[in-house]
């Protein structure tokens, strides 16, 4: 099979939620009322590190409305993960839903429940805490530092590498095949650091806890994880798994922020009231007591031949993980097992991780998921080799990538908190996506013309290539259900969770692909843990991968018990019927309907309801790849960078639905020209965070959007479901380092700290004044 | 005056306006910001709150025509004037509105919570000018952010639903 025999699949179907969403249509968790609701608020640490001697709360459970205040003596005391992860979690469990320590500026001191969210806010001012104040380390090389304070000093909590240095994940591998950089003729070594940056999904974190007639405890919540939300509620209030049930309505976006389980604190107030009770993030707080992303320090040395062979690479990545460790080890990893194998390297390798805690926000999973930090130094180093040896960027990396049919020792070493697993490459367009980013952006054309420039005002072009994964190999795991109806319509039913994605949406895609019929006759259920099969959620681009592929054997089950059916209704051999038009087909012409089917089951032979259930995981992560190419301006005077264009060609296999997948893709990689060039998470001396809101944290608007082209290069990936790979995540891995290699190309200056703002940029060409085109690249030849 | 004070001493205003083109009156807490007023009150849960500072956009609405943000203004300030919500955003014969139609077809629809507040801003520029060209949508936009799309298809449906 390939993509031209496909009739509903790589079609642009309308996005079932669009018509409800465009309209207004209640969807999203507080689009639904509840008679009775409290209002949850917050107290937050106001101290980067301390311990709470003493807290009263009776003054504020004097304030008219209060109906509950808990602080750490109302809770049981349960080492637990906030990373919404399959079990048993790879991050270490140091988090309590209450401590009576505090290991960050916004971490939680305790939780009001009122009648109002103007008296639960009064009780929160209410509550008197003594906090004993204790040095707090910021920095992660002064964290690891012996005598720096210790932020995880309790016995209780597991799976924390070296609390006393302040590690909370830390893995390093190394394959050698002889003498470091003994082939090399040229060496380089340099670091490149992102920043803590803040995922802004638009809808806040927001969860309702209310208990239905049964008295088990709901939680309607913006979540990206349902079932993982449903196991760590359950651990850490010890309550049965059975007692919860979890709705995911439509969510405002997530981008990594609500893989977090962060409901823990609104089911105890319900417990505590027997009440519905909302928890909603203010702005504010989402900014600084949600998650974001891992802060990194990226050194990368490499080595490469005069003939562009690339000889060793090493790569120390240090994550800032902030005050607990939350995906602390699997960002970590990825940051290196995503990246590596991106290019052949012929000797050595090398990758030295650690994630450490500091007093600072906590980090989490964001879109890419380390990848992001690590192609910024990889896709660097990349430029600073091709410059050296006098080769185009464009040609070294089309020399040096991972081809079709290669593998990489990095595969089988580095999986996401545990060993991966060997694979080589199945599907790969990197080719056609250089060759088309370069035609588009008029690559060679411009290099030539940007040799020889002149005046304060200089542009200059710049190449990324990137890869990620299509899900865990062998640990995400997703399930569907059908069952047909009378009409010849199926419900589906899958535990996989939209987040804005269009999953539903190409969900059902690929059931109608596979049962020959439309779109519009499979109604999708998605995430509610009482009715939807299991999912492990949506993170790891893992949805189209995984989810696809539960749905499709799903499918493919419920269109074999349609064909038994309709071989006898037509008295054919089953081998003779195939599904098309909403029909089942014979070979000789007969036909009968779908309904007529489904009620002939349903009514009249061998009663019984066609519905089929599967499961659906797998042994390889086939990467879909990118090629991204930027156009700068940059004015030396002001270090003020422009982009002037931007080329996205991206490898997803099939796009089940190329709309879906190019707004996937421009979300993505707009989302990373935005960090490139404007967003950083500031903080003062002791940890407090200052630019914490949409105004002096800036991210994007329409007008600042440069020109952003998405052109989908298909493959076929045979692991996929119809060729499919993922999407949703690399995307924001290149603007990075296309942008920073064309700020080199223009200015003969490199980058090395994210973002690229005015001051940065002007102070970096200062200090390579006078010779600018010599890079400030460190020969060690 | 239509402000008095009740039983438990808050101010309460007695505000007149019509709500997507109906006449209303309520009764209302002065202190009613003009979102709790339209998703508290009129039960209109189409408009978004994403911020609570007027710099997302997710909560614009239409008073007399005029794109605003909905958690920066108060509710009595409404009164003697005239809210359209997305609610509100009907295309002739009270179908679905070119905008809505185009944010549909062009994909600019992803996590939705921006939404509602996109449409009412490009339907208070195309009404007021129905020739904007990309850089007059790029810029009124602005004050409307979406962390979704990268706005690509978002520009592209308003252009879309230019003239219609």
């Amino acid at each position: 099979m390939d993509a031209k025999d496909l009739k509903v699949v790589n079609k642009p179907a309308i996005k079932m939620d669009a018509l409800g969403l465009a309209c207004g249509e209640p969807a999203f968790t507080d689009d639904m009322d509840f008679t009775g609701l409290l209002y949850a608020k917050l107290l937050w640490s106001p101290h980067a590190h301390a311990r709470i001697k003493k807290i009263d709360v009776s003054a504020a459970l004097k304030v008219p409305g209060v109906k509950a205040v808990l602080t750490y003596k109302d809770l049981p005391r349960v080492p637990h993960t906030t990373a919404g992860q399959g079990y048993p979690e790879p991050s270490p469990y140091d988090t309590y839903t209450l401590d009576n320590k505090v290991r960050y500026v916004g971490d939680r001191v305790a939780a009001v429940a009122a009648e109002t969210a103007e008296a639960a806010k009064e009780a929160v001012s209410r509550i008197k805490v003594d906090y004993e104040v204790l040095p707090a380390v910021l920095d992660t090389f002064e964290a690891m530092k012996d005598g720096a304070p210790v932020i995880h000093d309790e016995e209780d909590s597991k799976n924390i590498p070296d609390a006393k240095h302040n590690i909370a994940a830390k893995f390093d591998f190394e394959v050698r095949n002889g003498e470091w950089f003994k082939e090399a003729d040229h060496v380089f070594e340099h670091s490149w650091t992102m920043p803590y940056l803040q995922h802004c999904a638009i809808e806040p974190h927001i969860s309702i806890a209310y208990f239905d007639n049964t008295g088990r405890l709901v939680l309607r919540t913006s979540t990206q994880v349902p079932f993982h939300v449903r196991r760590i509620v359950a651990q850490a209030l010890k309550i049965p798994v059975k007692n919860i049930r979890v709705i995911k309505p439509r969510i405002g976006g997530g981008f990594g922020s609500k893989q977090e389980v962060l409901e823990d604190i609104v089911a105890a107030l319900a417990l505590k009231t027997r009440r519905p009770v909302k928890l909603e993030y203010t702005r504010k707080e989402t900014f600084i007591s949600s998650r974001t992303r891992h802060p990194a320090t990226c050194r990368m040395k490499a080595g490469v031949k005069k003939d562009g062979t690339i000889t060793d690479a090493e790569m120390e990545i240090t994550l800032n993980t902030g005050a607990y460790g939350s995906h602390a080890l699997t960002v970590m990893m990825c940051s290196g097992s995503h990246t590596i194998p991106m290019y052949r390297v012929k000797n050595n390798i090398r990758f030295i991780g650690r994630s450490v805690y500091t007093n600072m926000p906590v980090a989490g999973a964001y879109r890419g998921y380390g990848a992001t930090q690590g192609f910024f130094a990889w896709e660097c180093l990349m430029d600073m080799m091709a410059a050296k040896i006098g080769m185009d960027p464009v040609e070294f990396r089309k020399m040096n990538y991972i081809k079709l049919g290669e593998g990489s020792p990095v595969f089988k070493a580095m999986g996401e908190g545990r060993e991966g697993v060997e694979q080589v490459i199945t599907s790969c367009g990197l080719f056609e996506a250089i060759k088309k980013g370069a035609d588009e952006i008029k690559w060679a054309e411009k290099k030539a013309k940007y040799a020889s420039q002149s005046g304060p005002i200089r542009r200059g072009v710049g190449v990324a290539c990137m890869m990620q994964g299509s899900g865990i190999p062998e640990v995400d795991m997703a399930s569907a259900t059908m069952k047909m109806n009378e009409d010849g319509s199926f419900n589906l039913l899958v535990g996989a969770a939209d987040l804005g994605t269009g999953s539903d949406t190409i969900l059902a895609q690929i059931a109608a692909e596979v049962l020959g019929i439309k779109t519009d006759d499979i109604i999708v259920t998605s995430s509610d843990t009482d009715i939807t099969p299991f999912d492990v959620g949506a993170y790891a681009s893992s949805t189209t991968f995984i989810s696809g592929g539960a749905v499709k054997k799903t499918a493919e089950k419920v269109r074999d018990m349609i064909i038994e059916v309709a071989a006898k209704i037509l008295d054919q051999k089953k081998e003779d019927l195939r599904l098309e038009g909403g029909k089942v087909v014979a070979k000789d012409g007969s036909s009968c309907s779908l309904p007529e089917v489904a009620n002939t089951s349903l009514y009249y032979y061998n009663q019984h309801q066609i519905t089929a259930s599967a499961s659906h995981f797998a042994h390889t992560s086939p990467p879909p790849f990118q090629a991204n190419f930027a156009e700068v301006e940059v004015d030396t005077e002001t270090g003020k960078v422009k982009i002037l264009d931007y080329v996205s060609c991206v490898d997803c296999g099939t796009a089940i639905n190329p709309v879906l997948a190019e707004g996937q893709n421009d979300g993505a990689v707009l989302n990373g020209i935005s960090h490139t060039l404007s967003e950083e998470m500031e903080f003062s001396s002791n940890g407090t965070p200052l630019n914490a809101s949409f105004r002096r944290y800036k991210i994007f608007s329409a007008a600042d959007t440069p020109p952003l082209r998405t052109f989908i290069i298909p493959t076929w990936e045979p692991a996929g479901p119809f060729g499919a790979k993922s999407v949703s995540e690399i995307g924001i891995n290149g603007p990075l380092p296309a942008v920073a290699n064309a700020i080199y190309n223009a200015t003969g200056v490199w980058l090395f700290d994210a973002p690229f703002t005015p001051d940065r940029v002007l102070a970096a060409i200062k200090k390579q004044a006078p010779s600018p085109a010599a890079g400030s690249v460190k020969l060690l030849h | 005056m239509s402000e008095s004070k009740s039983n438990a001493g808050l101010s309460v205003f007695a505000l007149k306006c019509a709500v997507n083109g109906e006449r209303t009156e309520r009764e209302i807490c002065s202190s009613r910001s003009l979102i709790e007023f339209i998703r508290g009150d009129l039960g209109l849960k189409g408009t978004k709150e994403g911020c609570g500072e007027g710099e997302c956009g997710a909560c614009m609405v239409l008073v007399d025509g005029k794109a605003v943000n909905s958690c920066l203004m108060m509710a009595v300030q409404l009164h003697g004037k005239e809210l359209v919500t997305i609610e509100g955003i009907k295309g002739k014969g009270g179908g679905l509105h070119p905008l809505q139609k185009s944010f549909m077809t062009e994909g600019a629809v992803q996590c939705g919570f921006c939404t509602p507040g996109l449409i009412v801003a490009s339907e208070a520029l195309l009404r007021r000018n129905p020739g904007a060209t990309l850089e007059d949508i790029k810029l009124e936009l602005t004050g409307n952010l979406c962390r979704c799309t990268g706005y690509e298809k978002v520009l592209s449906a308003v252009e879309k639903a230019r003239g219609k």
